[in-house]
């Protein structure tokens, strides 16, 4: 039985709250953590199928242009090659994230270096490597295409575009403003686990194990590809090796692996290497951001510009959402918000790592510390000036707001000093050392979602849903609240996730899963509660379970009387999606030092305060924080992608090269979790977590670079040979 | 991975048959030849595996020096005792380099041998000289935020990339070398080559030739500094690096002996950066001057003129920490 709850309007019932089992939001360790930390939790990879080949895929060495010939004959007399496919249905890129149809396909059509154009099988993966680069293939090559973001006439993203006001005007008659670009570069997700699939065909029917975020949108995405029918379509992804946006779509070993088995008759094994992990999947676009701040004299914003130049290959939709948080951040009557996507030839760019925030953040908030000096107003100060009461572009209430409570706690915390701030202040030996700080801002996002529970007749629960587990807790959470509204304890519900067998859940992504997911356990429990309540004569509101029994007693499983009693919970977010402008708000607080000699800069310690509606499970979600707060520093001091200025190939494409913080570059990590409930965001007042961690921290830091050495870089991120092209002498 | 065979050399003179030929190659702890075999930038028919040669000691010489197996573990060199207390430069170069998993599986012949981390080199995809004489450089002109400033050429601009290396160039250590004609015994100054017009031959070493030890002199009862500068505080690259020794006598330098990581395809040793300090008092015009004389011939190429600033700088920044240590 389906119960259906469509929500139109906030629900600030907090029944959670409510409910006496008292395990909701309580620092449970993951339940799946052993399994991986041991090394026995199967990865897409993992699972031992027998008589499976291995495929390679193989790239080009064009960035556009048409692959005219292959000669399979050169590859097909080596050991253990078995095949060669090169189908049409191959996918050359990875889809977007919910995109719900096929990427694109047609690999004999070059769009940019590194893509894959086929695929080779052999007996083993060692034979399938080399055999893949010695496939000869011939190109017809179509010089001349663009790779270069600033060479190329952009195009406007018209649903972006605010003109409010007269943002000129104000400018000039600002008491105070601001007129800055900032720049960063392209950034990888840089998943742990590379992107894999297993297929299996039986008859008609087939089986992938795959390496993904969302299987809701992925068997579509694959049905599509393979233009067959999901009912004879199996996607199984347990556990996920992270995926940070890089897995929100297929991508093109899923496709390459079915069409393998099939040709060949037999399971295939494709496992990207790192390589083509970083050059084949996703990038995030580097962006040029250009930020006009008006003010007046204390400091409140009159007008706000942000212009944004993102890029993209031809015919994809997605453009890095940079402004997604500039639209009701702050006030300011006077608005000109833009984003323009050059059409160039690298490789696709799509979601990686709160996508937008991770990057727009940084930018504005870098922006609003030249204000801060400017106006001479404390930057905590200026920002809580500045919060506005509404949505300011869309006439709508906030579902919730704890921005000022982040701030004033976090400072609070942090000891941040509220005195004059003037740069180059502290230095010991080598070391400048200073502070900053930033906003936290990162939308809310919620999806339809189904989930099955079942109460079984032994008193223990089951929850089954395809939702994924990429590394964040859902599969301690969903345990969580099906024991907290079943009055059980954790370790008696078992989650199983990640198949397509199971009613299907959102997928993780935009960090919307926990709220939406949630939501349909929470659903389906409730009216597994009323089922109870009615056995007892009671309403649900009344039933009180704790402990496997009820408030007078009787046991559970007297209750099931021997029967399992399972309801699918079926979450739809209605009207609230459109009454409301939802989001996850915060503040960073760093402290920093930059070496007066070499220009190296090291984070001393940082604090996160977040508001992000109910905290499900403290440690997952402090673990999330600290997540986000680690890839902030990767913005601010380490991450770039660079890449050809010829060919527009990635040149970085390992961890060795592409810089993610190491343990030693992250310091003692501080997260202030602000609680709240907001009922506007789901029917268990809980927000997305994951990313908000990352939106902003990066600026931060760049604020804390320029109090500690007065060098005030507007180009993340800032690597020692920025630093000291700008550190005064 | 291509095709290839694998022996265990079961002697050294087996080890030199066995790598004589131009297409095989020597492996010990494997952490760069094995990442090249996958990329197919190294494509030996033959391994012969010298793990089992001995030469993993690390011994006293005569002559109050000490002697480094060539199979001793970047690890167990680093933390030997008489390293930390005689050559501590040297301890801290190996420590700055890689991270500990790597180091406990890296051998210091290896460490010596490690190729560059040009991109264009790694991606067979790509032109390079290094690997496929005449196919251009992918770098000039291309992504060199990493590339050398001193002694390229036209036809390649890469780094010699280690750590290690850097310290025992100042610190005038040699390299034992054991071949079929015999043995030889070459400072580690001389072992590495510019490109020139053969960036393909990195090293002194002829085929067949096994690295079997690495000899320290005598420790000089000095100031020792290693000073890396990096994107990240671990695990990656010297942008820039500098080994030092440093005596001073009377407020005056007496001993100045300086070598630099990153800035070319050999640890850098100019003898006259040293000449520029002896018998002067240390002093930021000072080193600035003897810089000067260092960086003369440097040519930056875009991305990397950087380079020339930041070593600049990092001299400075050596000094400040010298005049520290010694007060
Ligand atoms: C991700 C990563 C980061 C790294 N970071 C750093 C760093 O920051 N600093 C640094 O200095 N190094 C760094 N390294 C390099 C590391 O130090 C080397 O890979 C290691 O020292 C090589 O030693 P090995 O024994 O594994 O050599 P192998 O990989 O076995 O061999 C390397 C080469 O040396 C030859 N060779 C080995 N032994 C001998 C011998 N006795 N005689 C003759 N030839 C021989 C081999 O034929 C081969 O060509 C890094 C490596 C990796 C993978
Ligand atoms: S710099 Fe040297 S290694 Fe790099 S591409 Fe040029 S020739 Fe090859």
């Amino acid at each position: 039985m389906t119960v259906h709850f469509k929500q139109d309007e906030p629900d600030n019932s907090n029944r959670l709250d409510g409910m006496k089992q008292g395990v909701i939001g309580k620092p449970l360790p993951r339940i799946e953590g052993l399994a991986k930390v041991t090394g026995t939790a199967p990865y897409a990879a993992e699972y031992p199928i027998e008589n499976c080949a291995e495929g390679v895929l193989v790239t080009s060495t064009i960035t556009r242009g048409e692959v005219t010939s292959i000669d399979r004959t050169s590859v097909l007399s080596m050991p253990g090659v078995i095949a060669v496919v090169d189908d049409e249905k191959l996918c050359t890129r990875a889809a977007q994230g919910t995109a719900n149809e096929a990427p694109m396909q047609g690999p004999a059509q070059v769009c940019y270096w590194g893509q894959p154009i086929a695929l080779v099988i052999a007996e083993t993966f060692e034979q399938a490597r080399d055999a893949a680069k010695h496939l000869k293939v011939e190109y017809r090559e179509d010089a001349g295409a663009p790779i270069d973001p600033g060479a190329v006439e952009p195009e406007e993203q018209e649903d972006e575009t605010v003109h409010q006001g007269d943002l000129s005007h104000a400018m000039a008659e600002a008491a105070h403003s601001v007129d800055v670009t900032y720049t960063t570069k392209g950034h990888a997700s840089a998943a742990m686990e590379p992107h894999a699939a297993i297929a299996q065909w039986d008859g008609d029917k087939l089986t992938v194990h795959a390496s993904l975020q969302m299987l809701n949108y992925n068997i579509t995405e694959l049905a599509d590809a393979l233009d067959m029918e999901e009912e004879n379509m199996r996607l199984i992804s347990r556990f996920v090796g992270g995926g940070f946006g890089s897995k929100l779509g297929i991508s093109e070993e899923v496709v390459a692996a079915a069409l393998a088995a099939k040709q060949i008759g037999r399971p295939v094994r494709v496992v990207q290497s790192r390589q083509q992990v970083f050059q084949t999947v996703m990038r995030r676009s580097e962006t040029t951001q250009r930020l006009r701040l008006a003010a007046d004299e204390n400091g409140k914003l009159t007008g706000f510009g942000h212009e944004a130049l993102v890029s993209n290959l031809p015919g994809e939709t997605f453009a890095e959402p940079v402004l997604q948080s500039s639209h009701f951040m702050y006030g300011g009557e006077n608005r000109e918000l833009m984003l323009n996507v050059a059409r160039i030839h690298r490789m696709t760019a799509g979601s990686v790592r709160a996508p937008g925030e991770a990057v727009g953040m940084p930018a504005l908030e870098g922006a609003m510390d030249v204000l801060a000096e400017k106006a001479g107003i404390d930057p905590v100060e200026l920002r809580l000036r500045n919060i506005p009461e509404q949505d300011p572009e869309e006439d709508l209430p906030f579902s919730s707001h704890k921005l000022a409570e982040c701030l004033t706690q976090g400072a609070k915390a942090f000891g941040w000093d509220k005195g004059p701030r003037k740069p180059r202040q502290r230095r010991e030996g080598e070391w400048w050392i200073g502070t900053g700080m930033a906003n936290a801002a990162r939308v809310h996002n919620i999806a339809e979602a189904k989930a099955r529970v079942t109460l079984k007749a032994d008193g223990t629960a089951l929850v089954e849903t395809d939702m994924t587990d990429i590394g964040t807790g859902t599969y301690t959470i969903l345990a969580q609240i099906a024991a907290e509204m079943l009055g059980l304890g954790p370790e008696q519900v078992l989650v199983e996730l990640g198949d397509t067998r199971y009613p299907r859940g959102p997928g993780s992504g935009g960090s919307w899963g926990a709220a939406s997911i949630g939501s349909a356990v929470y659903i389906a429990c409730k009216a597994i509660r009323e089922e109870l309540a009615a056995r007892l004569g009671t309403s649900e509101e009344e039933l009180e379970l704790r402990e496997s029994k009820t408030a007078g007693g009787e046991a559970l499983t007297d209750l099931l009387g021997g029967k399992d009693l399972a309801r699918e919970g079926h979450y739809e977010p209605g009207d609230i999606e459109d009454d409301y402008t939802a989001s996850g708000f915060g503040a960073f607080f760093a402290e920093v030092r930059v070496n007066h000699y070499t220009g190296e800069t090291r984070v001393d310690r940082m604090l996160g305060a977040f508001g992000f509606g109910r905290v499900l499970n403290a440690k997952t979600a402090r673990s999330q924080c600290i997540g986000g707060i680690t890839w902030s520093i990767g913005v601010a001091l380490t991450e770039a992608l660079e890449f050809d200025p010829r060919d527009g190939h990635l040149v970085n494409c390992d961890l060795a090269e592409y810089h993610v913080p190491v343990h030693r570059d992250v310091p003692d990590l501080q997260v202030l979790l602000v609680e709240e409930r907001d009922g506007a965001a789901s029917p268990i007042q809980a927000k997305g977590i994951g990313e908000l961690g990352m939106c902003g921290g990066a600026a931060a830091i760049a604020n804390a670079i320029y109090n500690a050495c007065g060098a005030r870089l507007f180009d993340y991120p800032m690597t020692p040979d920025r630093v000291l092209a700008a550190i005064p002498d | 991975m291509r095709p290839f065979q694998y022996s265990r050399a079961p002697s050294l003179a087996e080890a030199s048959n066995l790598t004589a030929d131009e297409n095989a190659l020597a492996i010990a702890g494997g952490t760069n030849l094995l990442d090249l075999m996958k990329l197919q930038v190294e494509t030996p028919d033959q391994l012969a595996d010298i793990n089992r040669l001995g030469f993993a000691d690390i011994e006293d010489t005569d002559e109050g020096g000490l002697r480094l197996g060539s199979l001793a573990t970047n690890t167990e060199t680093a933390v030997h005792p008489r390293v930390r207390a005689d050559y501590p430069v040297l301890s801290r170069a190996i420590l700055a380099g890689a991270t500990q998993q790597l180091r406990n599986k890296a051998t210091n012949g290896g460490n010596l041998c490690q190729r560059t981390r040009c991109f264009y080199f790694t991606n067979i995809d790509q032109p390079c000289n290094k690997r496929e004489p005449g196919s251009g450089c992918g770098a000039i002109d291309g992504i060199a935020k990493l590339h050398a400033i001193l002694g390229t050429s036209e036809q390649c601009i890469a780094t010699y990339p280690g750590d290690m290396a850097v310290a025992l160039s100042a610190l005038g250590a040699e390299v034992q070398i054991s071949g079929d004609k015999g043995e030889r015994s070459v400072p580690v100054r001389d072992f590495h080559l510019l490109p020139g017009d053969t960036p393909w031959i990195e090293n002194v070493l002829e085929p067949g030739e096994i690295i079997t030890g690495i000899v320290l002199p005598a420790p000089v009862g000095s100031t020792q500094i290693y000073r890396k500068v990096r994107e990240r505080s671990s695990y990656a690259f010297a942008l820039v690096s500098v080994a030092a020794i440093i005596e001073l006598t009377d407020g005056k330098f007496s001993r100045a002996d300086f070598a630099f990581g990153g800035l070319a395809h050999k640890p850098w040793f100019d003898p006259r950066f040293g000449e520029a300090l002896i018998g002067q008092p240390p002093s930021e015009a000072l080193f600035d001057k003897a810089a000067d004389v260092l960086l003369e011939d440097a040519r930056g190429y875009g991305e990397n003129d950087f380079k020339i600033p930041l070593t600049r700088r990092t001299l400075r920044a050596v000094l400040a920490q010298a005049t520290e240590d010694a007060a």
